[in-house]
């Protein structure tokens, strides 16, 4: 056990994972010192065990990380399922929606590629209508498919594709490989989140998308763009890349990540909500967190898919 | 015993876990000695996540009054109900020759355990309230210094609604209010008072999300 985390932190995805903790630790003291809000303090603690649990789970070893990425499917998937509006007769096929996690994280471990590609958008696609005509209830029922559909392709499709990159192998014999790939993608997606918020608090001005996300500026979202894309050269000896392709990377991640943010307020404001649930104080919901990754996750994957395997 | 390895190994896991539960007013739930808790009605699952709201070791000490007719019509639900979740039986048709139909309640009111009510007296249609009946207003007006916990649940009428049996999971919000006594009040207007804080509660929620 200490000899497996040891060797966790001994390797190039190691020491960024300790810069992480570092740099944690010194928000922590600078968020307690000097801004000792309730709702910083909250989300400094929820951030302690995103990183905690994002560690143990998909850090450690691969099958772990089978489990922990299905598990954060969930998770999405039923607060997503709470906030939507549903019919009584759906529960059965939201039941099944459900169990469609199962699978499609069982593909990723055994990187059976091409039913992990189709198993939603062609399979779950497919049943979904034909489970409502035996449940025969016809109002709404384009609504509802819509509705269910749309929730396996963001919460379950999407996320899983971190699953999936966990799997891929080094490209070569002294190269790194997908445990790394997905410590990148999620590191820099998440660094966006925060330094969106931290140009647009300090240098804001215009608004973006002033109907779907009134804080969301103009600055934030180029400031933010600028950095990841050199934060991503900075830590791209944690990829294959050349130095262009991690240029483009970040660039992909930075622009993607904020489209994912905006769809989950698009979401919350067609349903009237302020945040989608309620598992990480001062966050919000699963969702508020994950609303970026929804995005990059597909993109970035299929971006290292095509250049290296 | 039996009843604290059932939640711990089932109940709770379920309840906590795969469906969620998130409680706003935990401070309003009193820590110790006899109570009263009262909420809307729309599921089995209800009574489990108003047992989850405690901790184990009280648990012995929280007992759902439910329908005798219902939980008692067979001889393997009685002994669960009875044995592993620990519900007092509650006749709803009365006879005239059975005694006080309250009278193991007050008993149990008398050693300091906490009742779960559901005034509705049927969970009824998924996510709809009916007229609270009285029976809540005659015990607390017999036990004047126990508060009586108005507590809205939202989700559960969703996640296993009545007559079906297929779980499905959706996240559960519990909203818990102060506590309510009945000081000499007559059945009606404290019955009144009750169904008001519990719709009250509902608002609160829908005003929060």
């Amino acid at each position: 056990m200490i000899e497996t985390v040891l060797e966790l932190f001994s390797d190039e995805s190691g020491s960024v994972l300790g810069i992480i903790l570092l740099l944690l630790a010194i928000s922590t003291v600078v968020i307690y010192v000097k801004y000792p809000t309730r709702e910083l303090k909250d989300r400094i603690k929820s951030w302690w065990y995103i990183v905690g649990f994002f560690i143990v789970g998909a850090m450690l070893n691969t099958t772990v990380a089978m489990f922990f990425f299905g598990i954060l499917s969930y998770l999405a998937l039923k607060e997503y399922f709470t906030l939507i509006p549903t019919r009584r007769t759906d529960r059965r096929v939201l039941f099944y929606a459900y169990l469609a996690i199962i699978p499609q994280f069982w593909f990723a471990g055994i990187e059976w590629y091409g039913m992990f590609i189709i198993w939603i958008p062609v399979f779950l696609f497919l049943l979904l209508p034909f489970r409502q005509i035996l449940i025969g209830d016809t109002k709404g029922f384009l609504e509802n498919t819509a509705r269910v559909q749309w929730g396996l392709m963001m919460f379950v499709f999407g996320l899983s594709h971190l699953a999936y990159m966990i799997t891929l192998d080094p490209v070569s014999a002294n190269s790194v490989g997908g445990k790394e790939l997905v410590l990148y993608l999620v590191l820099l997606t998440e660094l966006n989140d925060i330094l969106q918020y931290l140009w647009g608090k300090s240098i804001g001005k215009r608004k973006i998308v002033p109907k779907v996300s009134p804080n969301k500026t103009v600055e934030g979202f180029v400031g933010a763009f600028i950095s990841i894309t050199l934060l991503a050269l900075l830590f791209s000896f944690l990829t294959p890349f050349l130095w262009y392709e991690a240029l483009i990377a970040g660039m992909i991640i930075s622009g993607a990540g904020f489209v994912g943010d905006v769809v989950i307020s698009m979401v919350k404001r067609d349903i009237g909500v302020k945040d989608s649930g309620s598992m990480l104080p001062g966050h919000g919901g699963i969702l508020d967190r994950v609303d970026s990754l929804i995005y990059t996750a597909p993109l970035f994957f299929h971006y290292v898919y095509y250049l290296y395997y | 015993m039996l009843k604290k390895l059932f939640f711990l190994c089932i109940i709770r896991p379920i309840v906590l876990l795969v469906t969620g539960v998130h409680v706003r007013g935990q401070n309003h739930l009193p820590k110790e000695g006899a109570s009263i808790v009262v909420s809307n009605h729309n599921s089995h699952l209800d009574t489990m996540v108003l047992m989850s709201l405690y901790p184990l070791r009280r648990l012995p000490k929280v007992r759902p009054v439910a329908a005798f007719d219902y939980f008692m019509k067979n001889r393997v639900v009685a002994w669960f109900s009875q044995h592993v979740i620990g519900i007092i039986p509650l006749k709803r048709k009365v006879s005239k020759d059975e005694g006080h139909p309250f009278a193991p309640v007050h008993k149990a009111l008398d050693v300091g355990e906490t009742i779960i009510l559901f005034p509705e007296g049927s969970r009824g249609e998924p996510e709809e309230m009916s007229p609270f009946k009285t029976g809540v207003a005659h015990l607390s007006k017999v036990y004047p210094d126990v508060p009586v916990i108005p507590i809205y649940i939202h989700g559960a009428g969703k996640a296993l609604p009545k007559g079906e049996a297929l779980f499905v999971p959706f996240i559960i919000d519990v909203v818990i209010g102060e506590a309510l006594y009945n000081r000499d009040e007559d059945h009606k207007t404290f019955t009144k008072r009750l169904e008001t804080a519990v719709n009250k509660l509902e608002q609160k929620y829908k005003e929060i999300v």
